[in-house]
Parts: structure tokens; C-alpha cells; sequence
């Protein structure tokens, strides 16, 4: 995947990035999204609906996408007790976010140096976070339909619909960094590991803590 | 679920008129509940499950004679009794016959995500599919009287059906054959109309009853079951009959706008993404660094 693979340079040394349990949680949490979003979006238009046969039919998706919510809504909450440190807004974020357009269009060398996550990973982090937590709140609403009044009926279908489109505009965003634009950080969620170049490039400030350089 | 075959019109070298003409509706169909006449003697409770073939179930008593406090998913007809006390002090003993109103514009069909779960035919019956139905409950969200109902079981909804099956065979539904004070009629909706107003009309001229009227709300386009109320002003006293019923506005925006707009955005998005590789490409770590070093 990384671009390390096509220069041969074997002795390039590699660091941890995600532990083992972090990259667990987050791909329990991507499989169960990729779940909702599937069967979701089958129930969300009739053209769609035939997404609904690809994973078993109409009533075996509603049966699941419940409870793959609720998976989904675990590891995300899990990922906030990994990562929320990580997570806290940083006066480096502040400066990052104010040379974002550098970032968008590959001028990396204008960039303030990151740490471990950048400002764009950590809105996308708080974004799922609060999207998870409002799509698990809706769906009980939406689940258990028959048992709560019609308002929270239609304030549920409300906050759904609105949690799920933002949180699959941020999803969109996610697998096309993640994969086709940031080489290496496919990888990285997989395997855990960087190479040096590719963290002092990216995430500096937490690389230079990393190898013990501050 | 229908076992209907179509009306046969003409027959080739068939002498005489063709067998069972005319005793399938091919108008809309309509029942007429006057609860000025109805004693809540719940004959129409037993024979819809008669018909349809559910047990009766447990009751729940409320200190009314109410046999349950809604209808359930095989129980789908149940007569509401409610003591309301007038300006006057008097006390009034409601009876409605609650079921499936059975919308023009009905709220559950708009409502449904799956294809061909829920159907209205021509003759204005709405019927649930069950080989069709997903059971999400998306129904229930849509329906403004609170009817739809999941069966655990299966994992479906009911409710009920006009007895659709006996109604496509030229008889008149289960309920409407068992009721003993004729205060249940069926027919087409125009004569339902018809026998609904002039008995309203009786009923203000003779009885005393000033605010006596017919409901069939037209928030829903409305209804394949309509109403003679003593007192129309008044309908959430009959049991939580609402008063101005239409499908509800998060669901016609769920269904209609909501829609257009969330997938637009959604391939926006994936377009978005599209061009932005196209126009800018990935990052790759090792080429920037190298330049870097050699700029340096």
C-alpha cells in the first residue's frame, strides 16, 4: 500500500501507530457502519432497496441493522475512551486548521507541523462520536416504535435521517483520505505501523515525542 | 391478502349473463360506523376473529367494558367505550368501534420502505402484504389513528383488512354481517355518504343533538371508514379519534424532499472526492520528502 513498498528501502525504520486494540475497535466500528449504512440506505429509497437483497433480504437487513448499530455504537464509544486525550483540541490544531487549504491541496510543506491526529481527524472523530450517540438514540426510537408517543416517533425518524447523512458525508471523506489521497494510512490501520518518514511528514510534533526527540 | 381473481366482463358463446356479474365492488368501498346506534355488544370483535382466524386473546379490564386498551396485531377491531361528562353534568357512555380507517392518502403506505409491502386497491382498501413486509414499523410512524401492529412471532404487521378477501368475493366485511343494531353499513363511499349525513341531519333536527356530524377527514384525502358522531366538535372523546388527522410532516419530508436532498448530497460527496483526485492526487510521503531534501 504505502509508497515505502515501491523504494526498495528496506532499513527504513517503521514505528507504531495504532495498537492492536485501536485497530480492532476501529475496524468492529467500520464493518458495523459499512453494515447500517448498506442496509440503511435500502430502507432509505426504494431505489435502493435492492441493496437490502445483497445482504439477505428486506427482513433479514431490518433484523440486523439494529444490532449492528449497537456494535457500532460500542466501538465508537470505545475508540472515545482510546483516544479522547488524543482527541482534545490543541493551539496547534488552531494554527493547522487555519492552513487547512494548504493541506487540501497537497502544499504540505505550508502546513504547521500535526500531532498524533490532525485537526481534520479529530473533527471527523467527534463527528462520529456524536453521530454515533445520536443515530443509537433515534434508532431506540425507531426501534422501539410501538412502545413511545408519536412525537418522539417523528423526532426520532428527524435525527436520524440528519445524523446519518452527516455522518456518511463524513464517511465519504474518511475512506477517500484513508485510502486513495493520504498513502500509507490504509496500512497503517491494518498493520499499525508507519514508516518514520511517512510520521514525521504527517503527524511531527507526535513523531518527535514518539522517538524521544522532545 | 387478496385470493381475488378479476370479474369476468364478457364470455365467448356463453348463453346467458355471466356467472357472479356484478357482485364484486368496482367502486370505492366504505363503512359506515353510526356510534348513535351502537350498544358495544362487540358481536363485530368476535366475528372479526372468526373470520380471520385468531384466537380470541386475554383481555385487560380497565373498569370499563373495554375489552383490551388498543387493538393488537390479531385483534384488530375493538370498541372503545369512553364516559365523558357533559356541560350539563349528564354523563355520556361513548362507544367507537375503532379499526383501520382505511385513507384515501394512507400515511403507512407513504411511509413503508419496502416494495410492495403495503397496497391500496381500486376499490380504496389498504392491505398489508406480509410476504412483503420487513417489519421495520416505519407504518406506524405514518398512520395518524395508531393502527398498525407487530406480531413478534413473525416479525410482521397487521391490522386489518376490510376483509378485503370477502369484499373481492361481492360479501360485505365480517364485522358489518354480525352487527345486530344495523349501526354498521357498507357500501359504496358516495351512498355511505349519503346514509352518514342524512342520519346526522336526523339526529341535530330530532334528537337534540346539535353538533352531530359526519367524520371523514380530509387531512387524509379521506377515509374508507367513516364516522356519525353525536358530537363531531369533539372527536378525541371517542377514544382518542384525532380531530384533524393527516399524515404527519416529518414523514411527508422523510418521503418527499428529504430525499431528493440527501442523495444529491450524497453523490456530491463521492464526486467531490472524485475530482479532488483527479485534480490534486494522492500524498505520497516519500517523493515530497525527497524533494524537499533536494530543494535544501
Amino acid at each position: 500500500m504505502s509508497a515505502s513498498q515501491a523504494i526498495p528501502k528496506a532499513q527504513e525504520s517503521r514505528i507504531v501507530r495504532y495498537t492492536l486494540d485501536e485497530r480492532i475497535h476501529h475496524w468492529l466500528a467500520g464493518l458495523s457502519y459499512v453494515y447500517c449504512l448498506i442496509t440503511g440506505l435500502a430502507f432509505w429509497s426504494p431505489y435502493l432497496y435492492w441493496l437490502a437483497a445483497v445482504v439477505g433480504g428486506g427482513a433479514v437487513a431490518r433484523f440486523w441493522h439494529p444490532w449492528s448499530g449497537v456494535v457500532f455504537t460500542i466501538s465508537v464509544v470505545w475508540m472515545y475512551k482510546l483516544w479522547h486525550k488524543d482527541m482534545a483540541t490543541t493551539d496547534a490544531d488552531w494554527a493547522w486548521s487555519k492552513a487547512m487549504k494548504y493541506y487540501v491541496e497537497n502544499d504540505d510543506e505550508k502546513l504547521p507541523p500535526a500531532g498524533r491526529f490532525n485537526y481534520g481527524q479529530k473533527l471527523f472523530f467527534w463527528l462520529m462520536l456524536w453521530g454515533a450517540i445520536l443515530l443509537f438514540l433515534s434508532g431506540l426510537g425507531l426501534w422501539f416504535v410501538e412502545s413511545i408517543p408519536a412525537w418522539l416517533r417523528h423526532l426520532s425518524i428527524a435525527v436520524h435521517v440528519i445524523a446519518a447523512l452527516v455522518t456518511i458525508a463524513g464517511f465519504i471523506i474518511h475512506v477517500y483520505m484513508g485510502t486513495a489521497m493520504v498513502r500509507g494510512g490504509f496500512s497503517a490501520i491494518v498493520t499499525g505501523e508507519v514508516t518514520s518518514s511517512w510520521a514525521r511528514h504527517h503527524h511531527r510534533l507526535w513523531y518527535e515525542k514518539a522517538v524521544g526527540r522532545k | 391478502m387478496s385470493q381475488a381473481s378479476a370479474q369476468i366482463r364478457k364470455i365467448s358463446a356463453h348463453p346467458g349473463p355471466v356467472p357472479g356479474a356484478n357482485t364484486e365492488p368496482t367502486y370505492t368501498v366504505c363503512k359506515l360506523i353510526d356510534t348513535t346506534t351502537c350498544i358495544g355488544c362487540k358481536a363485530c370483535e368476535v366475528a372479526c376473529l372468526e373470520w380471520n382466524g385468531y384466537p380470541f386473546r386475554e383481555t385487560v379490564f380497565d373498569n370499563t367494558y373495554q375489552t383490551m386498551p388498543q387493538t393488537e396485531w390479531n385483534y384488530w377491531n375493538l370498541i372503545k367505550f369512553n364516559e365523558v361528562e357533559g356541560a350539563d353534568g349528564s354523563i355520556s357512555l361513548l362507544m367507537r368501534k375503532d379499526q383501520c380507517m382505511h385513507c384515501a392518502e394512507p400515511g403507512c403506505l407513504a411511509a413503508c420502505p419496502a416494495d410492495g409491502a403495503i397496497v391500496q386497491y381500486s376499490n380504496g382498501i389498504v392491505d398489508f402484504q406480509q410476504e412483503n413486509c420487513i417489519g421495520c414499523g416505519y407504518c406506524v410512524n405514518g398512520c395518524p389513528f395508531n393502527i398498525p401492529r407487530f406480531d413478534p412471532a413473525t416479525k410482521k404487521m397487521f391490522k386489518c383488512t376490510l376483509c378485503v378477501d370477502r369484499v373481492t368475493q361481492g360479501l360485505e366485511p365480517a364485522c358489518i354481517k354480525s352487527c345486530p343494531t344495523g349501526c354498521l353499513h357498507f357500501g359504496s363511499k358516495d351512498d355511505m355518504k349519503d346514509l352518514a349525513e342524512t342520519r346526522a341531519q336526523q339526529l341535530r333536527e330530532h334528537y337534540g343533538l346539535a353538533n352531530a356530524g359526519v367524520y371523514d377527514p380530509p387531512g387524509v384525502g379521506g377515509t374508507g371508514v367513516i364516522y356519525v358522531l353525536h358530537d363531531v366538535t369533539n372527536p378525541e372523546a371517542y377514544g382518542g379519534l384525532p380531530k384533524n388527522p393527516s399524515i404527519p410532516w416529518v414523514v411527508r419530508l422523510w418521503k418527499g424532499p428529504a430525499k431528493w436532498i440527501g442523495n444529491i448530497a450524497m453523490a456530491g460527496g463521492v464526486l467531490g472526492v472524485v475530482l479532488h483526485y483527479m485534480r490534486f492526487g494522492p500524498k505520497r510521503v516519500e517523493e515530497q520528502e525527497e524533494k524537499k531534501g533536494g530543494e535544501s
